[in-house]
């Protein structure tokens, strides 16, 4: 079946573990925001949900780094982080053994995608389903861009990975839905933590927005650290949803800066006109 | 320097409950495991947050590291600034590009540079 939803949306720790310092009407909108793309995601009838994420040293190390990587179990624990840390029960969330199965076959045509039979969620994926899908019945196919320790894949790849699995979800019978997570700017868990450079999360969205291809792929690592740190590498995850999108054009429906939580907390949706 | 070998033993802590607990029962046995500098092995045990940030551990590793040292988030952040005025730049990996100015002379960095552009 042709890709059912496409999105993106930020995956910010302190959304969950530091909720409550961040002013109430904020975390009320974001919390509603969230709320909505869930009930967006549902009303496609998904079976599945491929969750493109940026994981953060929970499975994988520099000492065998795939640039790209897609899960393939039943079922995957999570999440990983201290439970009081970031205020989400420890469990496990059903996935698809079969169906990750399938869709690696057909992302292998273009991509090298490494496979992973264990795998277990960390903030990335588990802050988002805990607002999207906080039952954890809709299996999940976790999907993974190196965007923490360089050397990192270009964007181009990033794009052609986000491509293949549209491809890989077209042509299964199921309903496959996917979001990208990750921040734009952010220096993560550094003594820079709350910086926040709106100029630029502005722009990169309204290139996003137009899924602008060339605008999205000519940012450069050292462009983006300088100006977006190294948490803006994972741009990589929101570049590799655009390209799901096969041209179509996005909508952000939640943007605000939030430093606090570090990022711009931030939602959006490609209009794939299913 | 051996930064490789300070994150490795910082990210099977975190991912593995089994290392925590032999970390809390024989700290040196697990320790002696990984190729480490006095240096290293003392901010480890201290734990020196600021001299890790300082010798190059990512801070998605460093934080829940600190967790485990029950640093509540505030005092994660006020230990690496404080890290960085003890010790100097941070020596290795991906933060030794720019080093440390702070947010407000970050920011008016880059709008001069955009000005001049």
């Amino acid at each position: 079946m042709p890709l059912v939803y496409c999105g993106a949306c930020s995956h910010a720790p302190g959304m969950t573990g530091r909720a409550e310092r961040a002013d109430t009407q904020t975390r009320q909108a974001l919390e509603s925001a969230f709320r909505r793309m869930g009930d967006d995601i549902r009303a496609t009838r998904p079976d599945a949900l491929v969750v493109i994420a940026a994981e953060h040293f929970a499975n994988f190390f520099m000492n065998n780094m795939p640039a790209f990587a897609i899960g393939m179990a039943d079922g995957y624990e999570g999440p990983i982080e201290d439970e009081a840390f970031l205020r989400i029960r420890r469990t496990t969330v059903p996935g698809n053994r079969d169906l990750s199965r399938r869709l690696i076959e057909n992302v292998m045509q273009t991509v090298d995608v490494a496979y992973a039979e264990e795998w277990k969620f960390d903030h990335g994926i588990s802050v988002p389903l805990h607002f999207l899908t906080p039952d954890y019945d809709l299996p999940i196919v976790p999907a993974n861009i190196n965007c923490q320790g360089p050397p990192l894949a270009p964007l181009a790849r990033a794009w052609a990975f986000g491509e293949a699995l549209r491809r890989a979800a077209d042509a299964v019978p199921e309903r496959i839905a996917l979001i990208g997570t990750g921040g734009l700017s952010h220096w993560p868990a550094t003594p820079d933590s709350g910086k926040i450079n709106r100029e630029w999360d502005l722009e990169f969205l309204r290139r996003w927005s137009a899924n602008d291809r060339d605008a999205l792929l000519s940012y450069t690592d050292a462009e983006t650290y300088r100006e977006a740190g190294q948490g803006g590498f994972e741009i990589r995850t929101f570049i590799a949803a655009a390209a799901a999108a096969k041209g179509a054009k996005g909508t952000v429906d939640f943007s605000e800066p939030v430093p606090i939580f570090a990022v711009s907390c931030t939602l959006a949706h490609m209009n794939i006109g299913t | 320097m051996s930064l490789y070998q300070v994150q490795k033993l910082i990210y099977q802590l975190n991912r593995d409950p089994r290392t925590r607990q032999r970390y809390a029962d024989e700290r040196d046995a697990v320790l002696g495991e990984y190729d480490l500098t006095p240096e290293e092995i003392g901010a480890l045990v201290k734990p020196d947050i600021g001299l890790l940030y300082v010798l190059g551990v990512n801070g998605q590793l460093l934080m829940h590291f600190a967790a485990l040292h029950h640093i509540e988030w505030p005092d994660y952040l006020e230990r690496m600034r404080q890290g960085l005025k003890d010790h100097g730049p941070v020596r290795e990996g991906v933060y030794a590009a720019t080093g440390y100015e702070g947010i407000e002379a970050h920011d008016a960095r880059l709008k001069a540079e955009r000005e001049m552009r």
